[in-house]
């Protein structure tokens, strides 16, 4: 057993335009990189119920080989920077996923 | 063809001042341009509808001062993109004047300058909707229609290669340009030199954060790329950052939903098949993108309206009792609010951001219930008009203060007040349109001025 913050070396949210923050699980160890993608932990469904949404509002989910990584996008509920909002950059979103356990 | 070298200071341009020591490096690799992107919608919506830039005007200068110098120093075209972080034409007209303060400080020989517009019309827009038009939306939007655009304060498009291309086909050796989708400004050159669509756009994709591509992890600093064939090799300028197959790989991906996919104007780039291979210890190089065209060619509008004035109060509470029951407590307070304002979210709104609890991911927290040792609370009130916001900001913040909880202890003040005081915020704004607009060459939406700048005697002719 061991949490997503010890296999990772990136772990990173940002906006990928106004409407989407898009997620990064990248793991300098392809080694790493297969336990985390074999495991099925992440999926769409996986993280919709980490970060308790309906799986409607991920609406990307991709395993980028080239990069060792997982992505997944999530929807806004409000645009970026809309009144009420508070992470402008959508850079501080990503904390859930550090003690996700993966076999 | 012969290769193309390009170097790139800054991901966005005097966000803060780019890094002399590495450009500078770069600028001895002699290469063929200096291109660099000044903007972002990151900054969220105020900046474009208040027309407003927020890198601070002395950067601006610097960064600019620091490329036109040595692209003027090398005979070499120097490109800016999406100028003043929301490329207004504002922002346009900000960058030119600053071009020709630092060519006449510097007594520059003359130089062709050009300034490309994209800020856009609503009135124009609105006859195009009313004329058949489909303002099409993205990432799920519904269509833009009168209503959407008349909640729209500023608009900008977003140009592609193809009016920076022209730029420079016309001679210019300076291009400074309105809001410009990144990967454009690299794409022109190379489209310009003959090279397909497929790698043009890939190197700017790779590209256009600058050191964000390399590693260890450093903003600001310089990279050089060099494109030949349908490869581009990237090597990074900092001596203590190299570009690696990993680093260039997960930047491909970054920001973005698809990490295959790049769309620009008239086509996208399919990134499935890209390779990325260790040439040198600093320098990666990068191939295997398809440029898939489309039927039609659409242009990105951003736009941005105001939705009232802002005020904000900041308060704390350490009772742990009352902390227990905040919510009861916030429950009361907008009690009182919309006793005197009406339904919460009829024609104003008022939020409560709870830092201790879930202020960063509000709904996206999975955390349960935490018990902090305090709680820091930004009330944020929001109104047409400026006074009433305020208004409801403190009746937001002191209902809180007089909060009537079951069997409270402390009866001198539920909450401590910073500062008796309402802080005015900037206002208000929401992005209206992220949306695409069909048209039949990539030139229409955007104007073009050029001029020669000759800072050795102080004149300009146009």
């Amino acid at each position: 057993m061991a949490t997503l913050r010890e296999l990772a070396s990136t772990i990173r949210s940002k906006n990928a335009g106004v409407d989407h923050i898009t997620f990064d699980i990248i793991c300098r160890e392809r080694a790493n990189f297969d336990r985390v993608r074999n495991s099925n932990v992440l999926s769409r469904e996986g993280v919709a119920a980490l970060f308790n949404i309906p799986v409607e509002r991920v609406s990307h989910f991709t395993v980028f080989e080239p990069a060792n990584a997982i992505k997944f996008t999530i929807r806004r509920l409000k645009p970026s920077g809309s009144p009420g909002e508070t992470d402008v950059f959508g850079s501080q979103q990503y904390a859930p996923l550090f003690d996700v356990v993966i076999p | 063809m012969t290769a193309i070298k390009i170097l790139c200071p800054t991901g966005h341009l005097a966000f803060t001042p780019l890094e002399k020591g590495s450009f500078l490096l770069g600028c001895e690799q002699k290469p063929d341009f200096i291109i660099a992107d000044a903007g972002s919608c990151d900054m969220g919506p105020r900046p474009l509808g208040a027309d407003q830039h927020v890198s601070l005007a002395a950067w601006q200068r610097h960064d600019l001062e620091v490329m036109l110098v040595q692209a003027r120093k090398l005979g070499v075209p120097m490109i800016v993109g999406s100028a003043s972080d929301t490329g207004t034409d504002r922002g346009v007209d900000q960058f030119v004047g600053m071009i020709r303060d630092i060519a006449a400080e510097h007594r520059l020989a003359p130089f062709k300058l050009t300034a490309i517009y994209a800020e856009q019309s609503i009135d124009e827009l609105k006859r195009k909707l009313a004329g058949g038009a489909r303002i099409e939306g993205l990432d799920g939007r519904p269509d833009a229609d009168l209503a959407t655009l008349g909640r729209t304060t500023r608009v900008v498009a977003v140009m592609n290669a193809e009016p920076i291309r022209a730029a420079l086909a016309g001679g210019a050796d300076v291009v400074i340009a309105g809001r410009s989708s990144d990967c454009a400004l690299f794409a022109a050159p190379l489209l310009d030199a003959g090279f397909s669509p497929g790698i043009s756009y890939y190197t700017g994709k790779l590209m256009e954060c600058a050191s964000f591509c390399a590693e260890p992890y450093m903003g600001k600093e310089s990279i050089l790329g060099r494109v030949e064939g349908e490869a581009v090799c990237v090597t990074a300028m900092h001596p203590g950052q190299r570009c690696t197959p990993a680093s260039l790989g997960s930047h491909a991906m970054y920001e973005r939903t698809n990490p295959f996919r790049e769309d620009v104007a008239g086509g996208h780039i399919d990134m499935t098949n890209c390779r990325y291979e260790q040439v040198d210890p600093k320098t990666t190089r990068a191939s295997g993108q398809v440029f898939v065209k489309a039927p039609t060619v659409k242009v990105k509008l951003e736009g941005a309206g105001k939705v009232g004035e802002r005020r904000l109060a900041v308060i704390g509470i350490r009772d742990p009792h009352t902390i227990q029951l905040i919510d009861k407590a916030i429950a009361w307070a907008k009690g009182k609010v919309a006793e005197r304002f009406g339904p919460i979210g009829e024609g104003y709104d008022v939020f409560y951001h709870l830092y201790g609890r879930n202020a960063v991911m509000k709904d996206l927290d999975p955390a349960p219930e935490m018990k902090p040792h305090e709680l820091g609370i930004v009330v944020e009130a929001i109104h047409r008009d400026g006074e009433k916001a305020a208004e409801i900001a403190a009746l937001a913040a002191r209902n809180m203060f007089y909060a009537r909880l079951p069997e409270t202890k402390g009866t001198a003040g539920a909450a401590a007040l910073m500062s008796d005081e309402i802080l005015i915020g900037e206002a208000a704004y929401e992005w209206t349109l992220n949306h695409v607009i069909e048209v039949k060459n990539a030139m229409e939406l955007f104007r073009t001025r050029t001029m020669t700048v000759d800072g050795s005697g102080l004149k300009e002719a146009v």
